[in-house]
């Protein structure tokens, strides 16, 4: 596999992506960061942050606010492009392409990395188009399989049950927490092999939280999930592996149990026992 | 405490001055709603033979032909007789002319076609001069109807589809300066619009499609459209502007283009708004007085075509109002328009407003 040089890299680098040093599991990682630096304006948001994340796995992001966490998941699908004056050096590989590379598909890309965001944020349009409209965007019109397609990712985000018998009613008159399952609908209905998730529960009362920390967990078996939290409680209910962020560098990663019960660094230790942050 | 006081009876203030200024457009139209007034020749004045002159005392005389006293003074015997004679000629014309017992303003000739003397078939007519005063209201209507249509077909794509550009699409630069551009177009005057519209805009156009008419209503209907895409511009883009960014966001994340996600996403739940721009320019549109006077032409025909001149209610009240008698029927049915036009911005405005309504619900799923 040829990996084109990220056009925008300032840095040389002679440590190949495959080979990422902060990588715990054996298998090829399907993500893989390599120095990659963002920055808004003069302002270094990330800080020569390299990793790789397993497929398959939840990976868990932790950190106190500003820590550039989210700014790290949002690379990933280069949502960070619609933001002005941000500037992303390095190199960010998604099965071993380069995502920063001058000719990749933006759309493309973001087909393969699903998003959820913190707000729950459906369309205000009904539950059932919500649901299609991924794939009626990438260009599935036959009736059929779109019917095939919600009812499958409905019952994916274990939402069906409750709300087959109103798939034509709008969707801005679910729950906050029935809302959060639906855009996590909508994302597996475009099959993509990562789900970003940007403290999804964040806004959530505890048993929608339960809901969906249940659903991560099963989405698990099909999806390779990243997924910013600030609940150290629900990194650790979730998550495989957890890596701690602070002031834009990448602190220490490794396996979630290894991170909330014998971290390697003090800082990491000050965090999770909630002495900091 | 003091100041929350002020501010609300400010707020009484504006809508007393609505009330007050329908009352008073209302009222000086009343008697021709009632039916009080009459435009008709008096049929008992019957005017009196020349012989009978010495019949009537010089005071009977004097308020008979309508003159003052210095003037009665000043006058000899046969000018007298001749003033006499006029009276007796005019009183023949009139009872001639079947027309002159016509009341032109009971509602029968206001809105349907009447076939006046000398007219070969029966016609929609406004033209209150002359003797018999022509209150037909059909051409103004479809004067202002007209020049409000081609109005809105030119103005509503242009300034939806700049709302569209500047708040889903365009570069925070790019926005910085169209934005104040197109708001800074609602600060021509609209004299100066109409002037520009009569002038360059119509040697524009007559030279480019070999046009009859220089200024006709499709002339001040652009011109028009110019004037209210201010109005519709900004609050389209307001409307847009305060969809939430998660929307677009959470069809971007799924791999919508910028175009996808505005047009799917962004102007779907923007509708309402979209659609209150809209209303409020055809209120505008409608409204406008000074455009329309200075580039349609001006002339109250009845005509579906766009290229021939028109007249819209709106500058038949501002052109004909100097002109009338106080309380006259001219002047009544200046105010019948008025009336006619507050109607309908009104009934527009409250429609509106009632489907702007249900579209929110139906979009935030309470219907």
């Amino acid at each position: 596999m040829s990996l084109p040089p990220a056009p925008s890299s300032t840095r040389s680098t002679s440590a190949q992506p495959g080979s990422a040093p902060a990588t715990s599991a054996g298998l090829a990682p399907l993500i893989v960061t390599h120095n990659l630096e963002l920055f808004y304006g003069k302002t270094r948001a990330l800080k020569g942050i390299s990793m790789g994340i397993q497929e398959r796995l939840v990976t868990a992001f932790i950190g106190p606010s500003g820590c550039g966490k989210s700014t790290l998941l949002r690379c990933f699908n280069r949502m960070n492009d619609l933001i002005d004056h941000v500037r992303i050096t390095g190199q960010c590989h998604i099965g071993g392409e380069e995502i920063y590379g001058r000719d990749v598909d933006v759309i493309e890309l973001r087909k393969r990395v699903g998003m959820v965001f913190q707000k729950s944020n459906p369309f205000p349009k009904s539950i059932y188009e919500n649901v299609a409209y991924g794939l009626r965007l990438h260009g599935t019109r036959d009736r059929k399989t779109l019917d095939e397609v919600v009812e499958r990712s409905l019952r994916g985000a274990a939402l069906w049950d409750e709300v087959k018998d109103r798939l034509h009613q709008s969707a801005l008159g679910l729950s906050g927490g029935q809302q959060q399952r639906l855009c996590i609908a909508r994302a597996i209905a475009i099959r993509p092999e990562i789900i970003l998730m940007d403290e999804p529960a964040s806004a959530l009362d505890p048993i929608a939280t339960t809901k969906i920390e249940e659903l991560i967990l099963d989405l698990k078996k099909e999806f390779t999930i990243v997924i910013v939290t600030h609940n150290m409680q629900q990194a650790t209910r979730i998550s495989d592996q957890t890596a701690f962020f602070y002031l834009g560098e990448l602190i220490e990663y490794d396996a979630t149990v290894k991170i909330f019960t014998n971290p390697a660094k003090k800082q990491t230790e000050d965090y999770v026992t909630g002495r900091f942050g | 405490m003091i100041a929350e006081k002020l501010i609300f009876a400010i707020s009484l203030t504006a809508i007393a001055m609505v009330f007050l200024i329908f009352l008073f457009v209302g009222r000086e139209a009343l008697p021709i709603f009632a039916g009080n007034i009459s435009s008709a020749a008096n049929q008992e004045s019957q005017p009196i033979p020349v012989a009978e002159m010495d019949r009537l005392s010089p005071e009977q005389l004097r308020s008979y032909l309508n003159l003052t006293q210095t003037e009665f003074k000043e006058m000899d015997r046969e000018t007298l007789q001749a003033l006499m004679e006029v009276r007796v000629d005019a009183a023949k014309e009139d009872s001639t002319d079947r027309d002159a017992l016509v009341n032109t303003v009971a509602w029968r000739y206001l809105i349907r076609p009447y076939q006046w003397t000398d007219y070969d078939k029966p016609v929609y007519v406004w033209q209150p001069v002359s003797k018999i005063h022509k209150y037909n209201i059909i051409p103004l209507v479809v004067g202002s109807l007209k020049t409000t249509l081609v109005a809105l077909l030119f103005a509503v794509p242009v300034s939806l589809g700049a709302a569209i550009y500047v708040s889903q699409l365009a570069r925070p630069t790019v926005k910085e300066w169209i934005k104040p551009a197109v708001e800074m177009l609602s600060a021509v005057p609209s004299v100066v619009l109409g002037a520009f519209a009569a002038i360059v805009l119509a040697s524009a156009l007559q030279s480019l499609f070999g046009l009859q008419y220089r200024l006709n209503a499709g002339l001040a209907g652009l011109a028009l459209g110019i004037s209210s895409i201010p109005i519709i511009f900004s609050i389209a883009e307001d409307a847009l502007t305060s969809v939430p960014r998660s929307f677009t966001q959470g069809a971007l994340a799924l791999g919508a283009s910028r175009w996808s996600a505005a047009w799917q996403i962004v102007v779907p739940a923007a509708i309402p708004g979209l659609f209150a721009a809209v209303v409020l320019g055809f209120g505008r549109c409608i409204g406008e007085t000074m455009v329309v006077l200075i580039a349609s032409g001006n002339a109250a025909a009845l005509s579906a075509s766009l290229l021939e001149p028109t007249r819209t209610i709106t500058a038949t009240i501002a052109a004909e109002l100097g002109e009338t008698v106080v309380g006259g029927h001219h002047y009544r049915m200046l105010f019948v328009l008025g009336t006619l036009l507050f109607v309908v911005t009104f009934l527009t405005n409250v429609v509106g407003d009632v489907v702007m309504h249900r579209l929110k619900n139906r979009l935030e799923g309470r219907s």
